[in-house]
C-alpha cells in the first residue's frame, strides 16, 4: 500500500518547540513533510502529536500566552514567522477536527463558506466548486438533492466528509486532520479512508491518530511522538516493522505503558 | 414504624400544599384582575377600550391606546439601542477582553444587573435627562430633525429632558446589563471547535462571529432580549421620574407622553370608580403582556437543545 | 490580494466597534454607582438612622430612621412568610413530585411567576387586602414582597435539591430513614448554601422594590413598631423625596439611595461567595 520512494518535501519543521505559557509542551522537534503523502503522527495521550498539528495552521495564536521557537518552512516562508498572514495561511493549510463542526447553515453555504469569504461572488462558478468539492469528499450523490437543508440533518459520518469537503473548497496545499475518524462508526472511517487515498493525489495530508492501525493502512510515511519529542520518523512500514527506537517498537507492538 | 410513615405523609401534604400556593396566587391574581377590570371593558367596551385614546378625568372617559402605544415604543426604542451595545460588549468579553478581566467584568454586569429599578429611574431623573436634553437633544435635531415629514418629531420641547427619549435611553440603559451577561453566556457555550473550523478556514475574528457564533446563538440572544423586552414592558419606577406622564398626542420623542406603568403609578391611589376599574385593566393587559412574551422566551430559549 | 485587506479591514471596525460598545456601556454602568455613590455620601450622615425627615428647606435634612424601620419590618414579615412556604414548596417539587407532569408545570408557572411586574402585583394586593379593609397597611406590602420572594425561593430550592445526586439519598434510605427524615437531615443539609444564597439574593430583590409598595403599604412618617397602617420604606421614600422640589429633601432621597445600593450589592455579592464556598467544598 505504501509507495516507497521517498518523495518531494513540501514542508520542513526544523527545531520546533512550542510553549503553552512556560509550560514546553513541544521540544525541538525536527521532520520534513512529503509533498502527496500522508503522514502520520502517533504516540500515547498527551505526546504533543495534536499539539505539533496545530503549529502547522498556527491554530495555537487564538490563544493568549503560547509562542513558538524554531520554524516550519513552507514555499521558502517560516510561517511561524511574527508577520505571517494567518488567514492566508489558513487558507492554504485546511483542517479537519476531531469531531464533525458543521456550522449552523445549509449544505451548501457550509461548503461554501470559505469561497465566500474570499468572494467568489459568481454563484455559478461557487456552485461549481461546491458541486466539485463535495464530489472529492465523495458526498456529492448523497447530497445533491438537498442542498438547502440545514447540516444538522446530515448523520456523523455525513458531518465529517463534509466538513472535509468544506475544507477541500478552498483549495488547500495541505490538510490536517486532528483524529478525524475517532468518532465514528467503522463503516464511516473506512469510507473516510479510502477517501484520503484518493485526497493525496492532489493534497498533502498529515494526520493525528491514536489508532495504529489506521496509520498503518493509510500513511506513507510516520512520526511517532512521546512527551513532546519526536522518537522516531520513517516511511511507515520501516516504523511497524522494523523500528529502530526501543520506545517505537514497544508502542507499535501495543507493549507501552 | 407506622409513626415514621404518618410523620412522612404530614411533611409530604405540608409540602404539596406550599407547591400549589403559587399556582393559587397566579391564578388568584388572575381572576382578582379580570374580575376588577370587568367594570371598565363593560363601560367602554373591550376593543374600543383597548383603541380610544380618549383619557377625560371630567367626562370619566378612558383608554387605553396612548399608555400601551408609550409603552411598546418606550419598549422598542430601548431594544434598539441596547440590543446592539449588549451584542459589542459582548463579542468584547468573549473574543478580546484580557483573560484577567474577564471574570471581574462578569461579574460587575450581574451586579448591576441586580440594582433596583428606582436607583436607575432616580439617576435618569438627575444625570441622564439633563444631559440627554443639552447635548443629544440638540444633535438630534440638527441631524434627522431636517428629515422630510417625520423630522418634527425629532425636534421637540425643552422640558428638562422629561421625555419618551429619556425614557427609552433610562431603559436601554437598565436592560443593558442583562442583555450583555446573556449574550456573553450564549457566546461561552459555542463550542471552540467550531469556532476554530472557521478560523481554519481563514476566517477574521468578525467573520467568524457574525457568521458561525451569532447564527449559531441566535435563539439563546434572541431569548435574553425576550427576556429584557418583558422587563422593560413592566418597568415602572425607572419609567415613572421621566416619562412625564402626560396624555396628550405623541408629537415629538422629545415629549413627554404616558406609559401602561406610567399611568398605574401616578393615578392609581387616587383613583376611585370607573377609573379604578380602568387601571387594573391596564395590569390585566400588562400581566397578559408578559406571560406571552415570557411565553416566546421560553419557546426561543427552549427549542435550542 | 484587495479582498483579503477589505476583509482585515471589516474586521478591524468591527472589533473597534465591539470594544466601543463595551467601553460605553461599561463606563455609563459605573457613572450609575458612581454618582449615587458621590451623592449619597454627601448626604449620608448617622442622623439617617436616628432622626425623622426635617422639613423641606432647613439647614439639616433630618433623617429616615422610620423607613429604616418600616423596611426592616416588612421585608422581615415578607421573609418570614415567604421563605417556609417556598422551601416547602420546592422541597415538593425536587422530591415528592419529581416525575410528575403538574409539578413540572407548577416550576414553569414559578418561572413565570419571577417576571411578572412588580407594579401588578402591587395592584392585586391592593384589590385583596387594601380596598377591603379601607386603607393602606404593611401587611399587605409585606405580602405584596412575599409574593415576589415566593417563586425565587420555590425555583431555587427545587433546582438546588435536584442537583443532589440520588445515591445520597439511597444511602439515608439504606439505614432505614424514612423519606422525610432523608429530605430533612440530608438533602436540605447538602443544598443549604445554595438554598440560603437563593433566599439572600430574593431578599436583594424585595429590598429593592418600590412599585409593589406604592399601593399597599404607602408612605408614613410615623416612627411605629407595627405593620397596620401606612409603612414608610426606604424605597417609596426615594420616589416621593427625589421627585420633590426641596434640595434637603432630594440629598435625603441620595441618602437612601446609596443605602438601598449598599444593601442590594452586598446581599448579591454575599449569595455569591456562599455559592463559591459550596463548589469548593
Amino acid at each position: 500500500m505504501t509507495t516507497t520512494d521517498s518523495g518531494v518535501e513540501l514542508m520542513s519543521v526544523n527545531n520546533l518547540s512550542f510553549f503553552y505559557g512556560t509550560n514546553k509542551a513541544l521540544s525541538e522537534v525536527t521532520m520534513p513533510i512529503k509533498k502527496n503523502r500522508i503522514t502520520s503522527l502517533i504516540g500515547p495521550s498527551g505526546c504533543g502529536k495534536t499539539t505539533l498539528l496545530r503549529c502547522f495552521n498556527r491554530m495555537h495564536d487564538l490563544y493568549p500566552r503560547n509562542h513558538y521557537e524554531g520554524e516550519i518552512v513552507l514555499d521558502g516562508v517560516n510561517i511561524l514567522d511574527k508577520s505571517m498572514d494567518l488567514i492566508k495561511l489558513r487558507g492554504k493549510i485546511g483542517m479537519v477536527f476531531q469531531k464533525p463542526t458543521p456550522f449552523p447553515m445549509s449544505i451548501f453555504d457550509n461548503v461554501a463558506y470559505g469561497l465566500r469569504l474570499n468572494d467568489i461572488g459568481n454563484s455559478s462558478v461557487l456552485a461549481e466548486k461546491v458541486e466539485k468539492a463535495l464530489r472529492q469528499a465523495a458526498l456529492w450523490d448523497e447530497v445533491k438533492d438537498r442542498l438547502k437543508q440545514n447540516a444538522a440533518g446530515l448523520s456523523g459520518g455525513q458531518q465529517q466528509r463534509l466538513s472535509i469537503a468544506r475544507t477541500l473548497a478552498v483549495d488547500p496545499e495541505v490538510i490536517l486532520l486532528d483524529e478525524s475518524t475517532s468518532a465514528l462508526d467503522p463503516v464511516s472511517t473506512q469510507k473516510i479512508e479510502d477517501l484520503l487515498l484518493e485526497l493525496k493525489k492532489e493534497v498533502t495530508i498529515v494526520a493525528v491518530t491514536h489508532n495504529m492501525q489506521q496509520a498503518a493502512r493509510i500513511s506513507d510515511f510516520t512520526a511517532l511522538m512521546y512527551i513532546g519529542k519526536l522518537v522516531e520518523y520513517d516511511e511507515t512500514e520501516t516504523i511497524f516493522a522494523r523500528p529502530a527506537n526501543e520506545i517505537t517498537e514497544r508502542y507499535v507492538t501495543g507493549r507501552f505503558g | 414504624m407506622k409513626a415514621a410513615g404518618l410523620k412522612n405523609n404530614i411533611f409530604k401534604i405540608v409540602c404539596a400544599v406550599s407547591s400549589v400556593s403559587i399556582l393559587l396566587i397566579v391564578a388568584g391574581m388572575l381572576v382578582t384582575l379580570l374580575v376588577e377590570s370587568l367594570p371598565a371593558f363593560r363601560e367602554f367596551g373591550f376593543f374600543n377600550f383597548l383603541t380610544s385614546s380618549e383619557w377625560n378625568y371630567s367626562q370619566d372617559i378612558y383608554g387605553a391606546r396612548r399608555p400601551i402605544f408609550g409603552t411598546l415604543l418606550t419598549t422598542a426604542l430601548a431594544l434598539i439601542v441596547s440590543f446592539p451595545v449588549a451584542i459589542g460588549t459582548a463579542i468584547f468579553l468573549t473574543e478580546l477582553c484580557p483573560e484577567k478581566l474577564k471574570g471581574s467584568i462578569g461579574t460587575a454586569l450581574e451586579l448591576l444587573s441586580a440594582i433596583p429599578s428606582i436607583i436607575y429611574g432616580m439617576w435618569g431623573l438627575f444625570v441622564l435627562a439633563p444631559f440627554l436634553e443639552e447635548s443629544v437633544q440638540p444633535l438630534i435635531k440638527k441631524t434627522l430633525g431636517n428629515l422630510p415629514l417625520i423630522g418634527s418629531f425629532f425636534v421637540g420641547p425643552l422640558t428638562g429632558g422629561v421625555s419618551l427619549f429619556t425614557t427609552s435611553m433610562i431603559l436601554a440603559v437598565m436592560i443593558l446589563p442583562f442583555m450583555t451577561s446573556i449574550s456573553r453566556e450564549a457566546f461561552n457555550q459555542v463550542p471552540p471547535i467550531l469556532k476554530e473550523s472557521s478560523y481554519a478556514l481563514g476566517a477574521t475574528r468578525w467573520e467568524t462571529m457574525s457568521k458561525v457564533v451569532m447564527p449559531f446563538t441566535r435563539l439563546a440572544v434572541t431569548g435574553g432580549a425576550t427576556i429584557a423586552m418583558g422587563r422593560a414592558l413592566g418597568e415602572t419606577m425607572a419609567v415613572a421620574y421621566v416619562i412625564g406622564n402626560r396624555h396628550a398626542a405623541l408629537d415629538s420623542i422629545f415629549s413627554p407622553y404616558v406609559t401602561v406603568t406610567s399611568v398605574m403609578a401616578n393615578e392609581f391611589n387616587e383613583a376611585s370608580g370607573i377609573k379604578l376599574s380602568v387601571l387594573f385593566a391596564l395590569a390585566l393587559i400588562l400581566f397578559m403582556a408578559n406571560f406571552l412574551v415570557l411565553s416566546l422566551s421560553k419557546k426561543l430559549l427552549g427549542s435550542r437543545s | 490580494m484587495k479582498r483579503i485587506e477589505k476583509r482585515k479591514i471589516t474586521n478591524l471596525i468591527a472589533l473597534s466597534a465591539s470594544i466601543l460598545c463595551a467601553a460605553l456601556g461599561l463606563a455609563l454602568l459605573f457613572l450609575i454607582l458612581y454618582h449615587v455613590l458621590v451623592k449619597g455620601l454627601e448626604s449620608f450622615s448617622l442622623g439617617l438612622f436616628t432622626q425623622d425627615p426635617a422639613p423641606p428647606n432647613r439647614a439639616e435634612a433630618g433623617g429616615l430612621r422610620s423607613a429604616f424601620l418600616g423596611q426592616g419590618l416588612l421585608t422581615t414579615a415578607a421573609v418570614l412568610a415567604g421563605v417556609p412556604l417556598g422551601v416547602l414548596g420546592g422541597t415538593f417539587l425536587a422530591e415528592y413530585g419529581r416525575d410528575s407532569k403538574f409539578c413540572r408545570l407548577l416550576s414553569q408557572l414559578c418561572d413565570m411567576a419571577v417576571s411578572i411586574p412588580s407594579i401588578v402585583i402591587g395592584t392585586f394586593v391592593y384589590a385583596m387586602l387594601v380596598k377591603p379593609f379601607g386603607g393602606f397597611n404593611g401587611w399587605a406590602g409585606a405580602t405584596a414582597l412575599a409574593i415576589i420572594i415566593l417563586p425565587v425561593v420555590i425555583r431555587t430550592t427545587e433546582e438546588m435539591m435536584t442537583m443532589i445526586p440520588w445515591t445520597l439519598r439511597e444511602a439515608a434510605f439504606a439505614l432505614g430513614a424514612p423519606y422525610h427524615k432523608v429530605i430533612t437531615s440530608v438533602v436540605w443539609r447538602a443544598s443549604i448554601n445554595g438554598i440560603f444564597t437563593g433566599i439572600l439574593l430574593a431578599i436583594a430583590r424585595v429590598a429593592g422594590e418600590t412599585a409593589p409598595l406604592l399601593f399597599t403599604s404607602f408612605n408614613s412618617s410615623f416612627f411605629r413598631f407595627n405593620l397596620s397602617g401606612s409603612v414608610p420604606s426606604l424605597t417609596v421614600s426615594i420616589y416621593q423625596y427625589a421627585a420633590s422640589p426641596y434640595e434637603s429633601w432630594i440629598s435625603l432621597a441620595w441618602a437612601a439611595a446609596f443605602m438601598v445600593t449598599i444593601m442590594v450589592l452586598f446581599l448579591n455579592i454575599l449569595g455569591r461567595v456562599l455559592i463559591k464556598l459550596r463548589t469548593r467544598g
